[in-house]
């Protein structure tokens, strides 16, 4: 009984870990058309920034809204310099993002070595609450309550603002919404580099969870793939419910099935490209 | 006439090629070129003939690996071998074209990373069967008609004959009606189911058919290391091969073959002076992307001719201020 509390928080808690990685992956594939192949690379350089603030002595909730900007920085600067430059060819733009990705793991392998860095959670969220006798670790109930803050957040930024009308429509339809007077191609930039920050954010969050190490991008990456192809792209109800998804297969594929962790994960992906391509919530088929 | 006697030297150069180069370390090299030549071409039956971007196809490259180190290890002989080998690297092809044919561009790309992700998860952590990071080594090469292939010259020799059988097929192939109706599915796909073709059996012929060839190149490559591990089914490879074909120039049937020479030398004289390939093949790829998109064959001419053009302009303008 304890196995299966234990492995239901850590399931919503890593379902919360991916929503930060897949929301603006799903986002940007659903405005850009394209699969950003730099957000686990995004992800893992948001968790490195983390460390660097975090030994410069800075506060923890400091260094994870820092490494958000930088990496909201570094993917505005991404899109503006590099994906423009290819507008309208998308391949070519998802092999440059693949691109990219070598070399940010490159760089990170260069500048924080090959060691697995663990991170240290916040004082005042070492420890455990404790609920009907159930023991909650309180850094995972953060993590699971941030994720839902963002959730409302991303939630009333898309359905409840001019810019988010403006990504509804681009989503919907690129071409009509430039004839409408959309800025398509300015939003591109904001959505590339929120992606980013939410990639960043959640990198640096699951620092104390999963600690920071060489590979931790490849790992993520597929990941945020998975919950995309399930979810629909561009779709936020998608990514959520996605995350949750991939996170209860993950832990629990991995506690039941270690061999084929990965192909348990797999397998509601294949279920759904064969059912329904577009995704639970998608319009576009991917 | 003289393409002909162009390609006889050439051929002889390359048959004669361990007599002269002398070292070992070259001849190896020699070797691993035309290995991911072979793999090349393979998978630009899918990115330059059927306008299909995979960027998984290390899971089927690995899946010969894996499929032929198994068997040998488990005692079978390298005939049983090679042949599990290759009926296993067309049943993977043949799952990986029936899922990933379901979607056009992008999506076949995500599709076929997953699939290759998934074979690499499973390599690494299903140690029983893969023996995970630490791979598998095999402990001999075969011995084809009573031919040692210990040395490098003879087994440069073996690789050079199936590459020129792999070329040979390719050509025959991309001139055969079943390539024209493949490049009609990539040009003008809907125009070619109107017509009466199946455009689907045509696409997932085309999978089978690349998926074979990446099995031979899986499987020399497994003899020319003699060991298996993890690696060989990792993004990072299908990433590789994927630069050798878009570097070399898709629409060719030569340009897979120079980009794999170009990449295996880059990363053999690059490893010998810094330690990051990762990162400069990150930076090829971004650079080839961004100025030259149709690969350096191509490019190069498109180049020369722009700089022909500029000196013939600038001449003429010379001229015409003379007079």
């Amino acid at each position: 009984m304890t196995l299966y509390i234990i492995l239901t928080i850590n399931s919503i808690t890593m379902g919360g870990l991916l929503f930060l990685l897949s929301a603006g992956f799903s986002l940007i594939f659903g405005l850009m058309r394209i699969p950003n192949l730099t957000h686990g690379a995004l992800f893992m350089l948001g968790a490195y920034f983390g460390v660097t603030f975090l030994r410069m002595g800075v506060n923890f909730w400091v260094a994870v809204i820092f490494a958000g900007i930088v990496l909201a920085i570094i993917g505005g600067a991404i899109e503006r310099l590099l994906l423009r430059r290819l507008a309208g060819q998308e391949l070519a733009q998802v092999l440059v993002t693949l691109g990219l990705a070598f070399i940010i793991a490159d760089a990170c392998l260069l500048i924080w070595t090959g060691d697995p860095i663990p991170l240290s959670a916040p004082e005042s969220l070492r420890g455990v609450e404790r609920f009907f006798g159930i023991v909650f670790p309180r850094y995972r109930l953060a993590v699971v309550v941030i994720a839902l803050i963002v959730a409302v957040g991303l939630w009333f930024l898309l359905e409840r603002t001019r810019l988010g009308a403006m990504i509804r429509a681009g989503v919907d339809d690129p071409e009509m919404a430039r004839v409408t007077g959309i800025p398509v191609s300015r939003l591109f930039t904001i959505v590339f580099a929120l992606g980013a920050a939410l990639a960043g954010v959640g990198g640096v969050l699951s620092g104390p969870i999963l600690s920071v190490y060489p590979g931790l991008d490849a790992e993520m990456l597929p990941l945020a793939l998975i919950i995309v192809i399930l979810g629909g792209a561009g779709s936020l109800p998608g990514a959520l419910l996605g995350s949750f998804v991939i996170g209860f297969i993950y832990n629990f594929g991995q506690a039941f099935f270690p061999d084929l962790a990965y192909v348990v994960l797999f397998l509601p992906m294949l279920l759904m490209l064969v059912l329904r391509p577009q995704g639970l919530f998608g319009k576009h088929p991917s | 006439m003289r393409e002909r006697f162009l390609m006889i030297v050439t051929l002889m150069a390359m048959a004669s090629l361990p007599l002269w180069l002398g070292s070992d370390y070259y001849i190896n090299i020699a070797s691993q070129i035309l290995i991911w030549a072979i793999f090349a071409l393979a998978l630009n039956v899918l990115v330059g003939w059927s306008g299909l971007v995979s960027l998984g196809h290390a899971g089927l490259f690995g899946m010969a690996c894996y499929t032929g180190a198994w068997l040998l290890e488990a005692g079978w002989g390298h005939f049983t071998a090679v042949l599990g080998a290759f009926a296993m690297t067309i049943l993977v092809s043949a799952i990986f074209g029936a899922l990933s044919l379901r979607t056009r561009g992008i999506g076949f790309i995500m599709i076929t990373l997953a699939i290759s992700q998934i074979l690499w998860g499973i390599a690494y952590r299903w140690i029983g069967l893969t023996n995970g990071d630490n791979g598998i080594i095999i402990s001999a090469r075969p011995t084809p008609f009573g031919i040692e292939m210990d040395t490098p010259g003879v087994f440069y020799i073996f690789t050079l004959m199936v590459f020129l059988l792999t070329m040979l097929i390719m050509a025959i192939f991309y001139q055969s009606p079943f390539g024209v109706s493949l490049r009609g599915t990539r040009d003008q796909s809907r125009r070619m189911s109107a017509l009466g073709f199946n455009v689907w059996l045509i696409r997932f012929s085309a999978v089978l058919f690349s998926g074979f060839f990446s099995g031979v190149a899986g499987l020399l490559f497994l003899y020319y290391h003699q060991y298996v591990s993890p690696h060989v089914l990792s993004l990072l490879n299908s990433a590789e091969v994927l630069l050798m074909v878009i570097s070399g120039g898709t629409g060719t049937l030569l340009g897979p073959v120079v980009g794999a020479g170009l990449v295996v030398v880059i990363k053999n004289v690059a490893s010998a002076y810094i330690e990051r390939w990762n990162m400069l093949l990150g930076v090829i790829f971004v650079a080839i992307v961004i100025f030259m998109p149709e690969g350096l064959v191509p490019g190069t001419q498109r180049l020369f001719r722009w700089v022909f053009a500029r000196i013939k302009s600038i001449g003429a303008a010379i001229k015409s201020e003379a007079s």
